[in-house]
């Protein structure tokens, strides 16, 4: 744990996020040691299914990749670049339409080249999720 | 086969298959992560939509058949640089209710794969 990280997530995304994070709109909520939370906002342009105007389920994975990757650099104690070596997430259930969904990444061990993760989405209720994830990160250089 | 929303916002092109379709996302800033690379969210999300086309296309003529994402696992092989990225799917089993299916996505050559997804669909027939 690491309560006075030198990473400041709230900073990264204070002026929008650029690029596909830019795209889905996602935004700063919260953060601890070693967690962040990030809100992606209800969007057509998102819808995977037009018939039930749920979102696609790619958002939810692009908004869990960067919370759990914020998760590593707060344990981490600074911004490191890394390539994300697997996810896995399990869709609990459709994201209610017209909700801001609420990501939120752990990173629960570093080793010398890994980062394990874990987190869950949720649509304003955190105890009726709506995925769980579970992933790794790995570092060229190494996180220590 | 119409895209939804989502996949034209990723900038997705469909190239017709004759077992599944092929997508084809050009590299612009929309799906760009750290700068000159992909984001994983974007390939992610291209794979998911490369299964989809797979399975939506062998389920063709059962009219009123719905699929649900259960779950999806990616691993990520190769960083994805400033280059087109193509994706296309497989249906490894389609059984009554549940069907496996894999992904692959490739920049230069379809054999060096920079990443791969396997997925598992509920189908509400």
């Amino acid at each position: 744990m690491n309560p006075l990280s030198a990473f400041d997530p709230e900073r990264l995304f204070a002026h929008g996020s650029h690029g596909h994070g830019g795209l889905l709109g996602i935004g700063y909520v919260a953060h601890g040691a070693d967690w962040c939370e990030l809100s992606l906002p209800y969007s057509e342009a998102l819808i995977g299914d037009p018939v039930s105007g749920v979102l696609a389920s790619g958002p939810i994975l692009a908004l869990m990749d960067m919370a759990t990757s914020c998760g590593v650099w707060l344990r981490h104690g600074s911004f490191h670049v890394h390539a994300t070596l697997d996810l896995r997430i399990d869709y609990l259930r459709p994201a209610t339409p017209g909700k801001t969904v609420i990501g939120r990444g752990e990173c629960y061990r570093i080793t010398r080249q890994i980062a394990f993760v874990r987190g869950m989405a949720h649509d304003g209720d955190a105890g009726d999720p709506i995925a769980h994830v579970a992933g790794t990160f790995m570092s060229m250089e190494g996180y220590r | 086969m119409s895209l939804p929303p989502y996949a034209r916002s990723l900038g997705l092109i469909v190239e017709p298959g004759e077992v599944a379709p092929t997508y084809l996302m050009p590299f612009e800033h929309r799906v760009v992560g750290r700068p000159g690379f992909l984001h994983g969210g974007a390939l992610g999300g291209l794979l998911e939509m490369a299964a989809i086309g797979a399975l939506l296309q062998a389920l063709e003529g059962e009219g009123e058949a719905r699929i649900k994402p259960v779950n999806v696992t990616v691993d990520y092989m190769r960083g994805g640089r400033d280059k087109p990225t193509r994706a296309r799917g497989s249906v490894t089993r389609l059984g009554n209710r549940i069907a496996n299916v894999e992904a692959v996505a490739w920049q230069d050559e379809e054999d060096r794969p920079i990443a791969a997804a396997r997925m598992n669909y509920l189908i509400v027939r």
